[in-house]
């Protein structure tokens, strides 16, 4: 477990307590720029994973006979990889486009999830924001963010926007525009061993976040219940299972004796990402 | 140049925003009880190991069957968990994975 997360404290970087959710939680003060770096870092692998990927996708759209704009417009509007390499597939099979629009809806609910976890910390921003925040939410913008979040005590658009846009949507969407103009024959991921760097990148923001007794056993009950799941329904099933069970039984689990009595959730700063506002360690 | 398929991409598009926008919109999120509060707080670690466990160790055909999956990726997202615990970053937890996985493979494993 990591034991690295600074002590929680209630003072911003004025020196004045925070206004907090009722709970009376209380914020780690995290270097914001410290952990921007780190989520830049972090991205990075990201990135390599979403070109590669979004490439792959891309070649597989043109030799399913799906133009360079369908192909882009797929990327673009629905922006969520496994439906979409879902859809090339069975477009190419010949299924009823509302098989294909329902297995999307099935495969995506997995976001809600994602989409809940981050909702408290945002929950202060201009809808017109969070509308576009939501177009954007994939796996890998989640696990990134919320990483980034979870450092820092709060939410940091600036952050979120990185997650989202520069080490996904960005490589993803150009990669998938270069496979689907230039063409050619299907590259194996994993001969690069690039189809390990998705789960491989999930489980080690999973271990980050793991900071006491109850987020390892959500993470452990979880991991157990998607495996599970997955093998006996479906992976998308299974992912979800793993992400309703694990923390219940986290819930149900006592805290560690080194464990932080107060849980830093969400700290509402009116200025939470004015680089004014940025706290040191 | 076709763009017949925009259309299901825009019905694609239809019902996966719902999913991603309905809690971000619902107003009073941040005023949910603490219990709730903490079980979402707990959703990051059980989702994100759940994704992870479900990418390495099931596998699907074209059909969608599931079935369970032994390799080297077993390995390989093990070395970037160990590294990542190490604190020696989750670059570099990455660029071992892929590596490890890559060796492997090209060597006949």
């Amino acid at each position: 477990m990591r034991e690295d997360v600074p002590p929680l404290t209630e003072r911003t970087s004025a020196g004045a307590p925070t206004s907090e959710t009722g709970s009376g939680s209380r914020s780690p003060e995290v270097d914001l720029a410290a952990s921007r770096r780190r989520l830049q870092l972090d991205g990075l692998g990201i990135i390599v994973s979403a070109a590669g990927f979004g490439f792959v996708y891309g070649l597989a759209a043109r030799a399913a006979g799906f133009s360079p704009l369908e192909a882009s417009g797929m990327s673009v509007i629905v922006f969520a990889g496994a439906a979409q390499f879902a859809a090339v597939g069975y477009v190419l099979g010949g299924f009823s486009w509302l098989g294909i629009v329902l297995l999307t809806a099935f495969l995506n609910a997995r976001h809600f999830l994602y989409a809940a976890a981050l909702a408290p910390y945002i929950a202060d921003r201009p809808r017109p924001v969070k509308a576009v925040m939501a177009h954007l939410l994939t796996d890998e913008a989640f696990a990134l963010a919320i990483a980034h979040f979870r450092r820092i005590g709060r939410a940091d658009l600036w952050g979120y926007w990185w997650a989202a846009i520069v080490t996904t949507f960005i490589p993803w969407n150009i990669a998938t525009i270069l496979g689907s103009v230039v063409g050619g024959n299907i590259p194996d991921p994993s001969r690069y061993g690039l189809d390990v760097i998705f789960p491989a990148a999930m489980a080690g923001l999973a271990v980050g976040l793991v900071t006491g007794r109850r987020e390892l056993v959500a993470a452990l009950v979880g991991a157990i219940a998607a495996v599970g799941v997955g093998l006996a329904l479906d992976p998308a099933a299974g992912i979800i299972a793993g992400g309703l069970l694990g923390p219940l039984a986290g819930l149900v689990t006592p805290h560690g004796p080194g464990d932080q009595p107060h849980e830093a959730i969400v700290v509402f700063s009116p200025k939470m990402d004015d680089p004014s506002a940025r706290t040191a360690r | 140049m076709s763009t017949t398929l925009l259309w299901l991409a825009v019905l694609m598009g239809a019902v996966t925003y719902p999913w991603r926008a309905v809690p971000l919109l619902t107003p009073g999120i941040h005023r949910l009880p603490r219990l709730v509060q903490e079980y979402l707080r707990l959703v990051a670690p059980a989702v994100l190991a759940a994704l992870a466990a479900v990418n390495t160790f099931v596998a699907i055909d074209s059909q969608r069957h599931p079935s369970p999956h032994v390799g080297i990726e077993w390995l390989a997202v093990g070395l970037c968990v160990v590294l990542v615990a190490a604190r020696r970053g989750l670059l570099v937890g990455l660029i071992g994975a892929a590596v490890l996985a890559a060796g492997v493979r090209a060597f006949g494993g």
